[in-house]
Parts: C-alpha cells; sequence; structure tokens
C-alpha cells in the first residue's frame, strides 16, 4: 500500500511542475467557457418558458465543468501508451506491483494535479473578477459545498477507472486507436460537458442519469447549485461507486486478458 | 509556378497512398472523426430543442453557419499538417534539412502530409450544410453554390493562416501551440454562431484581427438573402471571403520572417 501511495505522491510531484502548460491550459479553458457562457447568455435571452436549471446555474455549470476539465477522463496516460509501442512495458512487467493498481495511481495523480493547477486560478477569476451577467455562483449553501466535495470525489475515482480503461485499450493497437479517439467524445457529451445535462431533453434524462458519465460532471454540478438537496447524496455517490466498482473489475479482467497476448520484441 | 503545383499534388498523393495502405485503420479514424466532431452539432441541436431559436436565429440558419465553418476547417485541418508539427521540426533540426532542399520553403511544409482522415469533419460539416440548405427553402441558384464556395475556401484560407502563425510563434517560444489552438479549435465554435450574438468588443475582434464572420457571418448573409442587423453594405457578401486569402498572405509574410531571422540551435 505504502508504494502505491509514493507513486501517486511522486506523479503528483511530477505533473504540478508543468506550471507553463497550466497558464496556457488556463487560457485555452477561459476562453472555451466563455464563449459557451455567451451563447448560453443569447439562448436564455431568447426563451421566457421557464427551464431546468437558472440562467445563473447554467453559467456556474459550464463555468465548473471548464475549470474540472482535468479531471474528465479525456484521454490516457501518453507515457503508459509509449512504454506499450516501445515494449518497455515487459519493465513494468517485472515489478513487485499489480499493473492495473500501479497504473490507476498513475491515473489519479493525473487527473488531479493539472486540475488543482488550472481549478483554483479560474475559480478565482470567474468568481471575482467576472462582470454579473457572465460570473460563477458561490455553492447554494455550506450542505450543498460540503455535498459537493463528496461526490467530486466519487467523479474523481470514476475518471480514474475509466481513465485506466484508456491505459488498458493501448495494449490492443488497432482497437487501442479507436477507443482513444471515441471515448473522449462520449465522455464530452454523456458528462455534460458539452452542454448541461439538465438542458438535454426530458426523455432522454432517465439515459444520462443511468449511464456512468454524468457521475463526472453532472452530478458534482447538480449537488453545489443545490438542484438536489445535500440529503439525497446517498443514491447518487451509490451511482458512482457502483459504476467506478464495475469499470475497474472490468479493467482488472481486461488488464490480464491483454497482457497474454503482449509480444515483446526483444530489445 | 506550374512546376511547384505538380511538386504539391507529387506529394500529396504519395502522402495519401501511405495512408491508404492502412484501409481498416483509415476507415475507422474517418468514422471516428466523424462522431467527435459531430458531437459539436449534437450539443447545438439540444439547445435549440429545449431555447427555440437564439437571438432570431433558427436551427436550419446555424446549420448554415456550423456547416460551412466545419467545411473550411476539415480542409485546413487535412492541408495545413506541416505548419501544425512545425515546432517539432524546429526542435530536432528537421526544419534545417527542409531549408537546405533546392524548393520553396512553404511547399516542402504544406507537402509534408495530408491528412484523410479529416474527411470525418468535413463530411459531417457537408451533410449539416445540405440539411440547411433544404430546411431552409434555399433555391440554389449557381450564384449562391458558387458563394459557399468561396466562403468556404477563403474560410480555408483564413484557418490556414492561423496554422502558420501558429508555426511562426514556434522560432521563438515553445509554449505556443495552446494560445493558436484558442482561435483555431475556439474559432470554430465562434463562427458556428452568428456574431451578432456576441458582445460589441468580442464580435469586432472576430470581424477585424481573425476575420472569421468574414469568411463565415457575411457571405451566409448573401446565402440566406437576410438583411444584416449590423448594417453591413450589400456587396460585402461577395467580397468578404477575399479577406480570408489576405490574411493567409499577410500571415506567410510573418512567417517568411521568421525565417528570415532564424537562427539554427544546430542538430
Amino acid at each position: 500500500m505504502r508504494a502505491y501511495i509514493s507513486i501517486v505522491k511522486l506523479r503528483f510531484m511530477l505533473l504540478i511542475q508543468y506550471r507553463v502548460a497550466a497558464i496556457a491550459g488556463i487560457c485555452t479553458q477561459f476562453l472555451f467557457g466563455f464563449v459557451r457562457v455567451m451563447v448560453i447568455a443569447a439562448f436564455y435571452a431568447s426563451s421566457t418558458a421557464i427551464q431546468p436549471m437558472s440562467y445563473g446555474q447554467t453559467v456556474t455549470y459550464i463555468w465548473i465543468s471548464q475549470a474540472f476539465l482535468g479531471m474528465l477522463p479525456w484521454n490516457g496516460d501518453s507515457e503508459i501508451q509509449e512504454m506499450i509501442s516501445s515494449g518497455n512495458v515487459a519493465y513494468e512487467l517485472c515489478r513487485p506491483l499489480d499493473l492495473y493498481n500501479h497504473w490507476f495511481c498513475r491515473a489519479f495523480a493525473q487527473r488531479t494535479a493539472p486540475t488543482l493547477l488550472r481549478a483554483i486560478p479560474l475559480f478565482i477569476v470567474t468568481l471575482f473578477f467576472l462582470p454579473e451577467k457572465y460570473s460563477m455562483q458561490p455553492p447554494n449553501s455550506l450542505a450543498s459545498f460540503g455535498a459537493w466535495i463528496l461526490v467530486t470525489i466519487g467523479a474523481l475515482m470514476l475518471s480514474c477507472a475509466i481513465t485506466n480503461l484508456f491505459n488498458i485499450s493501448m495494449l490492443w493497437t488497432i482497437s487501442g486507436d479507436g477507443i482513444k479517439r471515441l471515448l473522449p467524445a462520449v465522455v464530452m457529451i454523456f458528462s455534460g460537458m458539452t452542454v448541461p445535462l439538465p438542458l438535454f431533453p426530458t426523455w432522454m434524462q432517465p439515459i444520462l442519469r443511468i449511464l456512468p458519465f454524468s457521475g463526472l460532471v453532472d452530478t458534482p454540478m447538480r449537488f453545489y447549485l443545490g438542484n438536489i438537496k445535500p440529503s439525497s447524496i446517498v443514491p447518487f455517490l451509490f451511482h458512482q461507486f457502483i459504476w467506478t466498482f464495475v469499470l475497474i473489475l472490468y479493467g482488472k479482467w481486461l488488464i490480464s486478458r491483454g497482457l497474454k497476448r503482449v509480444e515483446v520484441q526483444g530489445g | 509556378m506550374k512546376n511547384a503545383i505538380k511538386l504539391y499534388l507529387r506529394y500529396i498523393s504519395v502522402s495519401i497512398q501511405s495512408q491508404m495502405q492502412y484501409k481498416a485503420s483509415f476507415i475507422m479514424m474517418a468514422i471516428a472523426h466523424f462522431a467527435i466532431t459531430f458531437i459539436d452539432f449534437i450539443g447545438v441541436w439540444v439547445l435549440f430543442d429545449r431555447f427555440g431559436a437564439i437571438k432570431g436565429w433558427n436551427l436550419p440558419e446555424i446549420a448554415l453557419f456550423y456547416g460551412m465553418i466545419h467545411m473550411a476547417f476539415a480542409i485546413a485541418e487535412a492541408g495545413a499538417r506541416g505548419f501544425d508539427t512545425f515546432d517539432s521540426k524546429v526542435r530536432t533540426g528537421e526544419f534545417d534539412r527542409i531549408l537546405l532542399r533546392p524548393r520553396s520553403l512553404v511547399l516542402q511544409i504544406i507537402g509534408q502530409e495530408f491528412q484523410l482522415m479529416r474527411i470525418g469533419r468535413f463530411t459531417q460539416g457537408f451533410i449539416v450544410l445540405c440539411w440547411a440548405m433544404w430546411s431552409l427553402n434555399n433555391s440554389l441558384s449557381f450564384i449562391k453554390v458558387m458563394l459557399i464556395i468561396i466562403s468556404i475556401l477563403g474560410g480555408t484560407f483564413l484557418f490556414i493562416g492561423l496554422f502558420v502563425l501558429q508555426a511562426t510563434l514556434s522560432f521563438w517560444s515553445v509554449q505556443s501551440l495552446e494560445v493558436v489552438n484558442m482561435v483555431t479549435y475556439g474559432g470554430v465554435e465562434i463562427a458556428q454562431f452568428p456574431v451578432t450574438i456576441y458582445d460589441s468588443w468580442f464580435r469586432k475582434f472576430f470581424i477585424f484581427v481573425v476575420p472569421l464572420a468574414c469568411v463565415n457571418y457575411f457571405p451566409a448573409m448573401g446565402i440566406l438573402n437576410k438583411t444584416d442587423p449590423l448594417n453591413s453594405p450589400a456587396w460585402l457578401p461577395w467580397v468578404s471571403p477575399i479577406i480570408g486569402i489576405v490574411f493567409f498572405i499577410l500571415a506567410l509574410q510573418v512567417f517568411k520572417f521568421g525565417v528570415r531571422h532564424y537562427k539554427s540551435t544546430g542538430s
């Protein structure tokens, strides 16, 4: 267990060093968020019907989802991909560590370090330095804030499980390539990054609720905004937990199958 | 000049042949690229399903903007790959090798690759455009088709110009990519909607600095036969795509300036 914790620590320390990349990332996220906020503002101004979320809530949703983009499982670990294509993954197999757990720890660092670097400045700017029309709102209540923290942790674990599936799929070259390209799109749209999930048509809501991806962005957002009362946190935590559990089990099974067919070509 | 074009076509056919060696992979990547870029349109559709209109514009009109800009960007993505990966050429010294060759520099870079898989984005843009024209019951005169083609070409030149500027930045800085991504990929998202929905200062930037509106919005006014809410002259739709080509030429001058002052770091 200590080994895994030190892997997380080391990788985290390494990724936290990428400050310049973080600044670029902050600018990019800010621009994309700003464009989406302006588009949403135009849409809300064009309709008088009552919407599932108020304008202010939708703006907050967009900003926070942009801030936490790093935590979304939209890519795998590029170093792991290198290792697999070069064959160096064989070295990893010689270590006294379970490969799945090892990669999971790397994913944990990958999903936390860059996110922290980007989310904190973005929060500060969008919360305090934007005009009323475009700014982010504070959490609905202290209880909502606490609930949000809890489901964000749940979202993080779920994200690591999906990220690890990315990594494992690299063991198959052709399918891995396909998954590398398709999964980010699926994640983006079903998590609520592209468009906040509550704005999707009503008939789609049950499907979106069941899929694991809503647990990544939508669930934390609903609690932050007070859209869902903090007291109803248990079913949502359960949803995240069950999917994380299933995807971890699937990942472990997949990796054992994948490793059986790995042919290391010397060197 | 004729010789240069022949050489370029030669380069492209080599690039395409090499990509077609792996037919299955190419087809899969093209389909994946189609799906990923189509997600953008799904996002737009969801918002229209909920709100009905955006500041007086309806979905078929937006689909026109969407289709044109995605087709333009797809061609630019496919053709300007050499500029996209330019920073690594400078780093590795590959650029010096290219400089030593007895043919035009820009020709070498543009001829490096023609990414066929971008046909995914092109196709979905095309389908959306066709749907838009059909839904708008717009009489397709020869002149209108020409205007569409010219504005897509203007957009292509604009985006290639942006890629060229991105490449130029790599002469002076290592971390240039993200910044330009904001205007290329961000630009596509922005131009999906008519610039009238954005705030005045934002709109002016994308008319006069990065002239996205000139290759998308103003020609669309001509295609839709709509009086421009911005009160632009009636001849503008027919002339403004040229601005995209002008932008490209200016970008090339900046690039050549960068090349002239380039000091190699040695290989």
